[in-house]
């Protein structure tokens, strides 16, 4: 375990990692939002659920640092009197769990198919690539709408608010898988003609066991940074749905429901409600990219 | 060239059907239509008389034979929601949408592609530094909050920009036009520029890499070693080799565009196809969602192919179909 | 070595790569000249630093790499610290380069006449027209069929001994004095090779342009040049006539060299070659880079680096070559 960390801490990775204080700043802000997230029921000085605690007398409280601002409510309240820290938390809570399962399950997903359509090829082949060109030609927003759109149609009201979760982690993991079907498939058909692999088939490894433990890990590369990448992609994704109003549903707000609701009360004059949720999601999410970024240009070989 | 463009046809068509299953699909299993139309009570033969009007009794085969030619005749039925044809809700906001669509492309392209150009060949200077810093925020910002973003600066505390509708706008035949009028151009300015920054930073950051790796090439560095001047080799030789994969790529953000105006509209209350569509999402109304769909494949199918026959046109390597030169 | 001005003189030149790991050095102490009309062969074995050298005297050495030490003249005057915009005026005009890979060299985009108008335009003041015509007589030069009629043609409509004609065409067409080939054949079929190399070798005589060739290939340097000058680990191991280099080799690693490289007229069990390989950039023995493959080192050579002594007809990087000072031990 020592030697691993040391190698790690000596590797050409860990080098260019330290070299630029931008990515360590935006690995920061990633680690403060994940902990933020994660640990919101502790963290949080209030509950936005809790409606016996909630006090309407409370509302449209200015930040903390205005006028008429209170210590107790740092970034002010919302029109229920719910504290706009707290709710924050408990909205990048959600809006990091969709985010993150959904490059999960697109990231699978895509892995797993285009490791079959590269190795195996034929017919598998040619219909999944066929349905990846179909399905790339459409923005994936206009396939995660439509997915939703559907569910929702398809499904008595209530059936689909319990697990309308899922439906967005599906709508949004489903419009995502056909980059990493792409990439892990001509890494996969690379791979494929090499000898060791060659070497492999002759022994009699069955084939799963050949894409698992042989080619697998030799294009995970590119799929670690397409997947950091589409982590802020699938975030943004889910903030865009839940602010037109199909994505997650209204229990468990998200970052994008909170701006939504936010939105209605910019006229009036209160802008805290929808301008701090805004500046978390874009906290988030430029932190990933950033980090996506520089572990792009630190694993292309071309450019050491 | 003309074998390149009917194959390209041909390749175009089977997406299309599947489209057209898809959308028909919707249409027939999900929900009820008779009961969405037809509203709480009804009667069992009310209920047949519509069943029959409709058309759907007939068997599966029939009644997507029955959508495709109604639909190539752009007839897509009644709107659940709203109760009017389909087609006309859709052509009265189409001229909205598409305005706003390609104001936000053309601001896209303009300042898009010289500031990736530009960052690609000046790397380290402060100003390439800035761009592309601001490029990456540009990436990471969703549409909405863009608008949102604007809307607080210039229609709240500024109060200088309409921060919703179209403003007064002109007919012309069945298009009606923004463009005439200023407070449609003022209209116009808010939604175009929040349509368009994100392409405009994918763009610029495309470009940018395009004319990396390019510079990267070999005929570059013979073009050097041949002493062209640095304003032949970078705008003669890099430029036009970086252009040519960017076409393809920036066709493509067109739909793209076309597609996020369903969030801007929604933002500015724009009346477009996008505020539409969402409206029908939100309602389950299924035939908007169908005829949108439908429509939306079909532009990315003609974009699609127009990309194509464009990089035919400036590659010439794909003019030489088989055989290659003399020994 | 011979009697004029030299055209080419470089001396103790020194390229260093800063990485993060420290300083390399790719060139160490390099000199060589290179006299008018005159063909110098340059060999190694990859990463011995023969491209670099190339590289440094057309300017064009991939940043981080500079040239920290040493003179490159290019009839007495200094090139090696003129600014971009002036070295840029002496590329193609008064130095021409030829690369190695001619499916890549060529920028698929333009037509082979519009490149090669191009290059004339920008150094000879003639008119686009007139380069046009020119064109056509350089393609024909090369050996291009029915030139007037390819000149219009893209690269990719060529094949790749054709293709590498047309670099030659290109390298040639501003008229230089001196052409810095790498590896001008090494990516071409074999019979293709003859060719190109038999096409090069008539163009610089009768032009009278001198060459630096730079390859791998024994036989094209036996074939093609009058000097060679043979690399090891960024430094000059043997340089002389080419008949004496390759017939009466003095350094050993050149021994070595020409040793390994098969017979034709009789059998052998074992192919000849040498132990070990060469050091990496960044593990160069102390001394003479080879003493440590040399079956004939002695106390000195892990000691102190030999600079280039007679020996013979040639001059070897070797302490056996000292005079008085051999035999140490």
């Amino acid at each position: 375990m020592a030697a691993t960390l040391r190698r790690f801490f000596d590797s050409d990775l860990w080098w260019s990692f330290t070299r630029s204080p931008v990515t360590m700043l935006s690995a920061l802000v990633a680690l403060i939002c994940i902990l933020g997230a994660l640990l919101a029921p502790w963290l949080a000085p209030h509950n936005p659920f809790d409606l016996a605690s909630l006090n309407l007398l409370d509302a449209f409280k200015p930040p903390s640092w205005a006028e008429e601002g209170e210590r107790a409510y740092l970034l002010g309240t919302d029109d229920q009197g719910r504290d706009v820290l707290s709710a924050i938390m408990y909205g990048a809570r959600v809006s990091l769990l969709v985010g993150l399962s959904a490059t999960v399950f697109a990231t699978t997903l895509g892995v797993t198919l285009g490791l079959l359509a590269g190795y195996l090829g034929g017919k598998l082949d040619a219909l999944l690539m066929r349905i990846c060109d179909v399905q790339l030609t459409f923005p994936s927003i206009l396939v995660a709408l439509l997915i939703d759109g559907v569910v929702r149609a398809a499904l008595p009201r209530e059936v689909h608010d319990q697990i309308a979760l899922f439906v967005v982690i599906f709508a949004i993991g489903i419009s995502e898988w056909p980059k990493f079907a792409r990439t892990v498939r001509g890494s996969t058909m690379v791979e494929r003609n090499k000898e060791y692999v060659q070497a492999a088939r002759v022994i009699g490894v069955a084939p799963p066991r050949i894409m698992l433990s042989h080619v697998l890990p030799n294009v995970m590369g590119p799929v670690l940074v397409i997947a950091t990448l589409n982590l802020g992609l699938a975030i943004l994704s889910e903030a865009t749905l839940s602010f037109l109003g199909v994505g997650v549903p209204a229990t468990q707000p998200s970052l994008g429901t909170l701006i939504r609701i936010g939105n209605d009360f910019l006229f009036s004059g209160e802008w805290w409600i929808t301008i701090f949720p805004g500046i978390t999601l874009i906290a988030m999410v430029l932190s990933v990219n950033l980090l996506g970024d520089w572990l792009r240009d630190a694993l292309n070989p071309k450019l050491r | 060239m003309f074998a390149f463009i009917i194959s390209r046809i041909l390749q175009a068509l089977p997406v299309m059907l599947t489209v057209a299953l898809i959308s028909f699909a919707m249409f027939a299993y999900v929900g009820d239509p008779v009961a969405i139309m037809l509203g709480q009570d009804f009667t069992e033969a009310q209920r047949q008389a519509l069943v029959k009007d409709l058309g759907l009794d007939q068997p599966f085969w029939v009644q997507f034979g029955t959508f495709l030619g109604n639909a190539v005749q752009g007839e897509f039925g009644l709107s659940y929601r709203l109760s009017r044809p389909v087609s006309d809700l859709i052509a009265e906001r189409a001229p909205a949408t598409l305005e706003l669509a390609f104001t936000a492309a053309f601001l896209a392209l303009l300042i898009g592609v010289p500031l990736g150009v530009y960052t690609g060949l000046y790397r380290n200077s402060w100003a390439s530094r800035f761009f592309l810093t601001f490029s990456l925020v540009g990436v990471s910002l969703p549409t909405f909050l863009i608008g949102i973003l604007l809307i607080l600066v210039f229609a709240v505390w500024l109060g200088v920009l309409p921060s919703f509708g179209r403003g007064d706008t002109v007919k012309l035949g069945w298009w009606s036009t923004g463009y005439l009028t200023w407070t449609g151009i003022k209209a116009l300015v808010l939604p175009s520029i929040t349509l368009g920054l994100f392409q405009l930073t994918l763009i610029m950051r495309l470009v940018r890499a395009e004319m990396l790796e390019v510079l990267r090439a070999d005929y570059i560095k013979f073009a050097r070693a041949r002493g062209l001047p640095n304003r032949a080799v970078h705008f003669g030789h890099a430029l036009k080799n970086t252009l040519v994969p960017v076409i393809t790529i920036v066709g493509l953000q067109l739909g793209a565009i076309i597609a996020f105006a369903i969030v801007t509209e929604t933002v500015f209350q724009w009346p477009g196809m996008g505020l539409l569509f969402i409206q029908s999402v939100n309602q389950a109304d299924i035939p908007v969602m169908a005829a949108y769909l439908l429509l939306i494949s079909a532009l990315f199918v003609t974009i699609n192919l127009i990309v194509d026959l464009l990089y035919y046109a400036v590659d010439p390597r794909l003019r030489i179909g088989r055989g290659q030169g003399a020994h | 070595m011979s009697g004029q001005n030299p055209l080419l003189e470089v001396r103790h030149l020194r390229v260093e790569f800063p990485t993060r790991r420290g300083t390399l050095v790719a060139l160490d102490d390099v000199s060589f000249t290179i006299s008018a009309g005159e063909v110098l062969g340059v060999v190694g074995e990859s990463g011995a630093g023969k491209s670099m050298t190339g590289a440094a005297i057309i300017g064009l050495l991939e940043p981080p790499g500079r040239i920290a030490a040493g003179e490159i003249r290019l009839d007495g005057t200094r090139i090696d610290n003129l600014r971009y915009e002036d070295m840029r005026r002496i590329r193609g005009k008064d130095i021409g380069a030829i690369f190695q890979d001619p499916l890549t060299t060529l920028n698929p985009l333009y037509t082979v006449g519009r490149q090669l108008a191009e290059t004339m335009t920008t150094h000879l003041p003639i008119t686009p027209a007139e380069a046009r015509k020119r064109a056509i007589g350089w393609l024909d030069l090369v050996g291009i069929p029915a030139a007037a009629q390819r000149i219009d043609s893209y690269p990719h409509e060529f094949s790749g001994g054709m293709r590498q004609r047309v670099v030659i065409a290109l390298a040639l067409c501003a008229e230089p004095r001196l052409i810095v080939a790498d590896e001008p054949t090494t990516a071409l079929d074999v019979s293709i090779q003859a060719q190109i190399i038999a096409l090069l070798k008539s163009l610089a005589r009768e032009k009278g342009t001198a060459m630096m060739l730079v390859t791998h290939d024994m036989g094209v340097i036996a074939e093609t040049a009058d000097r060679v000058a043979v690399m090891y680990a960024g430094r000059i191991a043997e340089i002389g006539p080419v008949r004496n280099v390759v017939k009466q080799a003095s350094h050993p690693y050149t021994v070595g060299l020409m040793g390994s490289i098969p017979p034709l007229d009789r059998r052998v069990e074992r192919l000849a070659q040498i132990d070990g390989a060469m050091p990496r950039l960044s593990a160069i023995p102390k001394g003479c880079a080879y003493n440590p493959r040399c079956p004939k080192a002695f106390a000195r050579c892990s000691q102190d680096r030999p600079e280039l002594l007679p020996a013979g007809a040639t001059q070897a990087a070797c302490w056996l070559y000292a005079g008085e000072g051999a035999g140490n031990g």
